[in-house]
């Protein structure tokens, strides 16, 4: 397999998070999207590479910086943009925001605000799958501040006790909120902590898509055949405040600007540049379609009904008959 | 007096506090390097250093449940939870720990800890990040449980609960950190299990407590301007709660409204209610309303959220209902 041989793809997907999210900035400041977001502006690598090695019928469960995951998955920009505002014809009608995007068709399980609390969700989803039959892979994504939390290490210990097929992707972006890596980890090789739970673990740069995807193969092809779960430890950076209320003051405008310069989206750029497999003309085409497609989302949320509060009680317990 | 926000005058009785006595410290998730998620700790790591001011990874169930061992032996930690939503991850320390060490040691070991953060529904921060938990943890024997709404009764209550030698549970409210008030100069404490008539009225009662209190005294000024005068009993105290102050204003108006930011179900409210059947079962003109939370996860949504809080206008047709008087 050529390393680039996909690379525009990878391009396009990267960018296309990215012009989402600076429109989302922007959205917030207009108030039409409110409460928390949080950015994942520097760290589009890891959702668009690992999602590269995930099949329909494999499972996603992310954080509260989800965006770049449900677009990266395929969900509609205009359902997740119409979430964003809240909207009735968001992923969760409004219900969720920002942080909660869901969307079954995708199998992509939210959206989840609790630092650790939906890594026991993935390996749970996991043991279904495995209980069932179904060959498929969940792929967790989570921060380095989930490290420090009890339900990573429950999560990691009965993962791999009981192999299940988990893709743990740490996306160790070096903060936790305010808190650095260092202040919070007795041992900040974080692979190394999945390894003492005898999981296959290695770190790789977050940065470069295509080691992202390439350890996501190696990773999910290991799954896949049954060798159990697997974590990738994928060394990043977020470019912007932890959250629309983060003043951003304890990192220096320096270490941003270092890690700016390995802007995975310009680090890209440069390698297809050099191989002549885009020019000027085939970025501006895509940057082109993609600010069509963000502006169409924007409309869409816009002209979107609100819920009618009518529903306020819907879906607090199941419509099933039970 | 001076004009002080509810952040500042937290500020000022965690800094008194720590200054008065060395066995006071804080610790929690971003308290020191961070100033404080809600800025509530500004200052106070560079006055008192790391090991009084400590940094947490995010780390519920394990820093508060080193909390509770330091205060075994005598220091008295203030654990910070970020909110209290984040609590829930430690809430076996709270409950199967702090709350009941003294009772199982046979009143051997005193657990003076305060746990603290704000609680409650912001602006459309949806389901994970909206709850109020003041009656799940008002429930455990042991437990002291405090709702302070203005920045006077935040600072007096926070410097009684750090006095305290049981484990105090701290209700703040992420949307009382800017409002302001009037607070003395001097230094004082308020007791805890103490209500306060936040204002006079003999037509109807509202009972709450925390962040409902400026919503009650709201209504009360709205209500005043169409004849109707309302006794407000703040509470301040969930636990233990001060029954007698209830009582004596239900006797006094007749009539009551029940007003709390959690849910209806087993919440607050419902022993609230519980003790003005019990006292003023003859003096009541009326049955006895709730105002609260829709009993729904808070939704993002601006115009669902809006329906599933309380508000001013939901207490003004509580009131107008248990007098009787049409909308
Ligand atoms: C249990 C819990 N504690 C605290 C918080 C508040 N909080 C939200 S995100 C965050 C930092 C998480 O950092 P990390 O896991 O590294 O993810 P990142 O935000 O860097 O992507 C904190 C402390 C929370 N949501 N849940
Ligand atoms: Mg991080």
């Amino acid at each position: 397999m050529s390393p680039t041989a996909n690379g525009v793809a990878l391009l396009r997907a990267m960018i296309r998070i990215r012009r989402f999210e600076e429109r989302c900035a922007e959205l917030y400041q207009e108030e039409k999207i409110r409460g928390f977001l949080h950015l994942y502006i520097g760290e589009e690598a890891i959702a668009v590479g690992v999602m590269q090695s995930l099949t329909p019928e494999d499972a996603i469960v992310a954080t509260y910086r989800e965006h770049g995951h449900a677009l990266a998955r395929g969900i509609d920009m205009n359902r997740v943009m119409a979430e964003m505002y809240g909207k009735a014809t968001g992923t969760s009608g409004g219900r969720g925001g920002s942080m909660h995007l869901f969307d079954a068709k995708t199998r992509f399980f939210g959206g989840n605000a609790i630092v650790g609390g939906h890594l026991p969700l993935a390996a749970g989803l996991a043991l279904a799958d495995r209980m069932q039959g179904r060959g498929v892979v969940t792929a967790c994504f989570f921060g380095d501040g989930a490290v420090a939390e009890g339900e990573f290490h429950e999560t990691l210990n009965l993962a791999a006790l009981w192999q299940l097929p988990v893709l743990f992707c740490c996306e160790n972006n070096r903060y936790a909120m305010g808190t650095a890596l260092e202040r919070a980890q007795s041992e900040t090789e974080l692979a190394l902590k999945a390894a003492s739970y005898r999981i296959p673990a290695w770190p790789v740069d977050g940065m470069d898509v295509v080691a992202v995807e390439g350890a996501a193969r190696r990773a999910t092809g290991a799954i896949r055949a049954g060798e159990g779960p697997h974590f990738i430890e994928f060394r990043t950076y977020r470019f912007r405040a932890h959250s629309m209320f983060d003043p951003d003051l304890y990192r220096s405008k320096g270490e941003v600007e270092t890690w700016r310069r390995r802007d995975p989206i310009t680090l890209l750029t440069d390698r297809l540049r050099g191989e002549g497999a885009v020019d000027d003309a085939a970025l501006e085409g895509i940057e082109r379609e993609v600010a069509a497609e963000i502006d169409a989302a924007a409309a869409f949320a816009e002209s979107s009904e609100w819920e009618p509060v009518e529903t306020l009680a819907r879906h607090v317990t199941s419509e099933a008959p039970s | 007096m001076s004009t002080v926000t509810y952040r500042d005058a937290l500020n000022q009785a965690l800094k008194e506090e720590m200054q008065r006595d060395d066995r006071v410290f804080l610790m929690g998730e971003e308290v020191g390097v961070y100033q404080g998620a809600y800025k509530v700790s500004k200052g106070l790591l560079q006055e008192f250093g790391e090991m009084r001011v400590v940094d947490t990874p995010i780390t519920e169930l394990g820093f508060a449940g080193i909390g509770v061992g330091a205060a075994m032996v005598g220091l008295r930690p203030v654990i910070e939870f970020m909110t209290w939503n984040f609590a829930l991850l430690a809430i076996d320390q709270v409950v199967n720990a702090a709350a009941k060490l003294l009772y199982m040691s046979g009143g051997q070991f005193n657990i003076p800890i305060v746990f603290r953060g704000p609680n409650g529904a912001a602006l459309q921060l949806s389901a994970q990040h909206s709850q109020a938990f003041e009656s799940w943890l008002a429930h455990i024997p042991g437990l002291k449980v405090v709702s302070p709404g203005t920045p006077r009764d935040a600072k007096g209550l926070l410097k009684s609960a750090i006095r305290d030698d049981n484990p105090v549970v701290f209700f703040e409210g992420e949307m009382l950190y800017n409002t302001k008030g009037d607070v003395p100069d001097e230094e004082y404490v308020i007791p805890i299990g103490q209500a306060e008539l936040k204002r006079e009225g003999d037509h109807c009662t509202i009972v709450t407590y925390g962040k409902s209190a400026l919503m009650a005294v709201q209504v009360a000024d709205q209500l005043e301007k169409d004849g109707i005068r309302v006794d407000v009993v703040d509470l301040r105290t969930i636990r233990p709660m001060d029954v007698a102050a209830i009582t004596a204003s239900v006797r006094k108006t007749n009539r009551a409204v029940v007003l709390e930011e959690g849910w209806e179900v087993c919440g607050v409210g419902a022993q609230i209610v519980d003790h003005i059947q019990r006292d003023c079962f003859d003096d009541l003109d009326a049955p006895v309303i709730r105002v609260h939370q829709a009993d729904v996860p808070m939704p993002y949504a601006k115009n669902l959220e809006r329906a599933a809080k309380p508000d001013v206008a939901k207490t003004i047709a509580a009131v107008k209902k248990v007098m009787y008087l049409p909308d």
